[in-house]
Order: structure tokens, then sequence, then C-alpha cells
């Protein structure tokens, strides 16, 4: 229970970001109406996605100087776990543009840049899937995955600064922090965005686990 | 061989002389631009909008860039890179490759531009910066398909793979190309320095990884 901790901190605050972002009363905005309550959802999604797949990076780096086929695991899980909040936070994102925006997609740098990396990964996984000798697939897929990285890096910080955006941040829109988020908002986003980034990573690990007891099925037969 | 410069020498030098020993390899790719450009002049009559003057120029280029860069590591046997890697260093292979593929890039890039005016129509006003950029993007190209060929050489289905992996991360360089070129054509009276900048930025940081990544590659 000692190591586990944090697993609890991470259902108590799902819980309470759903409970709170549902009851807890939001400021009132011109376009946005309830469908604020959305940022409890759609924003830590993308935190999480980062973070995660930030952890892929990291391992796939660690895989290049020691070889050891467990980094490869770990980070290929990660990444497995980095598209599923990111399918997350483009359904959500979808559904919030359908009401704010009036469109399910919108052709905005934001949403590319959503796209872009959900086109990497998905090409990771094609890549991993094309390759049969164990080694060779994990050191082939760790270059891919950090050339990619840097890349969606670049990709990120490049855009936003070349086309105006709908988006809250960009384009001249304020971010969510100049006057929306007032401080009942705060309140539960930052417990929101702890909670749903330890939830990826206890799903993260879950996966890595169950990775590991179904390699070992297969050697022992 | 000693120095890195001339092992560089000597692969660019290698490279050159296979392209010239068959010769159909590259008459192919140059014969692919000319019709895919004649293609799209069947179907396109004259183009007269700036914005999509621009994006077919990028696309057409694009996809042949792929086609011609593709072949740099495929093409190359087990034995023969085997052999290879006992002569040179990874750093050598990886920048001489990189460095007669954007040669090949700026020779297509330029047929390309001749063949697409002559066709098409050619509405750039700031030829200066739309070769800049031309040149710029012809290096950008290279370095980014050559790793790309080096990484999808090494699994079963390496075409299909080549453009999958490439063209999520050719969107930075691409983005910024059709932007820069979409400013020649305008011929705005500023050069916009941020932009070429950036691509100048891009290029470097992937040759960067190329030379810090192509030694996990290659080694069996």
């Amino acid at each position: 229970m000692k190591k586990n901790w944090w697993k609890v901190v991470a259902v108590v605050f799902v819980l309470y970001t759903i409970i709170a972002g549902f009851l807890f009363n939001v400021p009132a905005q011109p376009i946005l109406h309830e469908t604020i309550r959305n940022l409890y959802f759609h924003v830590p999604m993308w935190f999480s996605m980062m973070t995660i797949l930030f952890v892929s990076l990291w391992h796939s780096i660690k895989y290049l100087n020691k070889s050891n086929i467990e980094s490869d695991i770990v980070a290929s899980q990660a990444a497995h776990t980095g598209m599923l909040v990111g399918f997350l936070g483009l359904i959500t994102g979808s559904i919030w543009a359908r009401y704010t925006w009036g469109a399910w997609w919108v052709a905005d740098t934001k949403l590319n840049g959503a796209a872009i990396t959900m086109l990497i990964y998905l090409a990771y996984f094609v890549l991993r899937g094309s390759i049969d000798e164990e080694q060779k697939r994990a050191r082939i897929s760790a270059v891919y995955n950090i050339f990619a990285y840097v890349m969606l890096v670049v990709f990120l910080m490049i855009l936003p600064r070349m086309n105006d955006s709908l988006h809250p941040g960009n384009g001249g829109n304020p971010g969510f922090n100049k006057y929306d988020l007032d401080s009942t908002m705060r309140m539960v986003f930052y417990p929101a965005v702890i909670g749903w980034i330890l939830l990826t990573v206890w799903i993260f690990t879950l996966r890595v686990r169950l990775e590991k007891v179904r390699r070992k099925l297969i050697y022992n037969d | 061989m000693t120095g890195l410069f001339d092992q560089i020498k000597y692969l660019i030098a290698k490279e050159i002389k296979l392209e010239m020993r068959n010769k159909y390899a590259l008459s192919g790719i140059l014969l692919y631009v000319v019709s895919t450009i004649f293609v799209s002049y069947l179907s396109f009559k004259s183009i007269v909008t700036p914005s999509v003057w621009n994006a077919l120029f990028w696309i057409i280029l694009l996809f042949a860039s792929i086609n011609a860069v593709a072949k740099s590591f495929m093409n190359e046997t087990k034995g023969k890179l085997l052999y290879l890697y006992t002569l040179a260093s990874p750093q050598a292979v990886i920048l001489s490759k990189i460095i007669y593929n954007s040669l090949l890039l700026t020779v297509l890039s330029a047929l390309c531009l001749l063949v697409y005016s002559i066709f098409v129509g050619n509405l750039i006003q700031d030829y200066p910066l739309f070769l800049l950029t031309l040149l710029l993007g012809s290096f950008g190209f290279s370095s980014l398909l050559t790793m790309v060929s080096a990484i999808a050489s090494k699994s079963n289905n390496n075409f299909t793979l080549m453009a999958i992996l490439s063209f999520p991360i050719m969107m930075p360089l691409l983005m910024v190309l059709i932007k820069l070129s979409k400013n020649a054509i305008d011929g705005l009276e500023h050069w916009d320095l941020n932009y070429l900048l950036v691509l100048v930025f891009i290029n470097v940081i992937i040759i960067a990884l190329s030379f810090v990544l192509f030694r996990y590659l290659w080694r069996e």
C-alpha cells in the first residue's frame, strides 16, 4: 500500500473531477456556456499524452544506450497509452468544437498538430509491426521514435506562430488563464490535471506488466 | 581511408559513379517529374490562382523527392553495406548520402520548376527568394528522406513505409516551404527572415539528429 498511494490519489482526484466538474459553479461565458466544463476533461488529456509520450521517448533513448529489451517494451506501451489518451482528447475536443465553433473538425493549427501526432505514432506502430526480429525492431523503432518526437516538437512550436487559430491561447485568443479560469475552476482544474496524468501512468504500468506476462507465456510454450 | 572529409568525398564520388553507371534510375526519376507535371497540365490546363499553383508544385516535388531518395538505402545489398561498414564511419556514410541526395534533389527541383513553368504557367515574382527556398527545401527534403529511407529499408515492406513514416514528420518543413514560396510568388517587398531562419534551423536539427542516430541504424 505504501508504494501505491499515488493510485489512491489518482482515483480520488478523478472522482472529484467528475463530481465537482459537473456540479460546481462555472462562470457564465457567452459562447461557451456550460461546455466550459469540458476543460476538466479535454485539456488534461493532452497534458497526459505529452507526459506519457515523453516517457516513451526517454525509454527509447535508454534502449539505444543499454540495448535492454525491457526499455523497448516500456517505450512501445507508453506510446500505446499516449494514443489512447490522444484519441480521448480528440473526441472530447471534437464534441466541444461542435458546440462552440459549429463543426466537428475545423482547419486549425492546434487540431492539425493533434492529427499529425496521431499519424506519427500510428506510423510508429506500423513500423514496429513490419520488423520481425526483436532486437532489430527495438532499435529501429527507437530511432524513429526519437526522430519523430523532435520533429513533432518543432511542428508544435512553429505552426502556432504561422497561422491564426480559433483555439484558446493562440492567435490572439485569450487562454483560459487570462480571465475565464476563475478560482473555483482552478480548484477543479489542477486536481483534474494531476488525477488524469496519474491515471494515465497507472494504465501504462498495467500495460507494461501485461506485456511482460504475455512475453513470458510465449517464451515458456 | 582517413579523415571524415576524405571519407565523405570518396563516398560521394562513389555514389555519382554508380548513378552514372546505370542511368536508367536517374532518367526514370526525371521522367517521373515530367510526366506528373504533364498529367497535372492536362487536368488543370493553366493555373492562375497563386495558392493552387504553389500547393501543386510542392506536392509534385514532394512525391518526386520521395521516389528519388527512397532507393538510396533500398538498393544497397547486405554484402555491399557490410563492406562499406568496414571502410567508413557511419557519420561519413549518412552525410555523404545526404549531400549526394541534395545534389540530386536540386537538379530535380530545377527541372521541376522549368517544366512546370512551361506547361502550367509561372506566377513567381521574387525569383531570388523562390530559388533560395527551393535550394533549402531540396536540402531539407534530402536530409529527412535519407534518414527515413535508412529506417524504412530495415523493414519488410519498405516502400509503403517510406511514405507513411515521412509524411507526418515532413509537415513542419513543408509548411514553412509553402509559406516562403507563397511570399516569393506574391513578391512581398521585404523578405520574411524569421521563416528563412526557421527553415535553416529545421535543416540543422535534422542533420544533427541523423548524425547522432544513424550509427544505431546500420549495425546489424
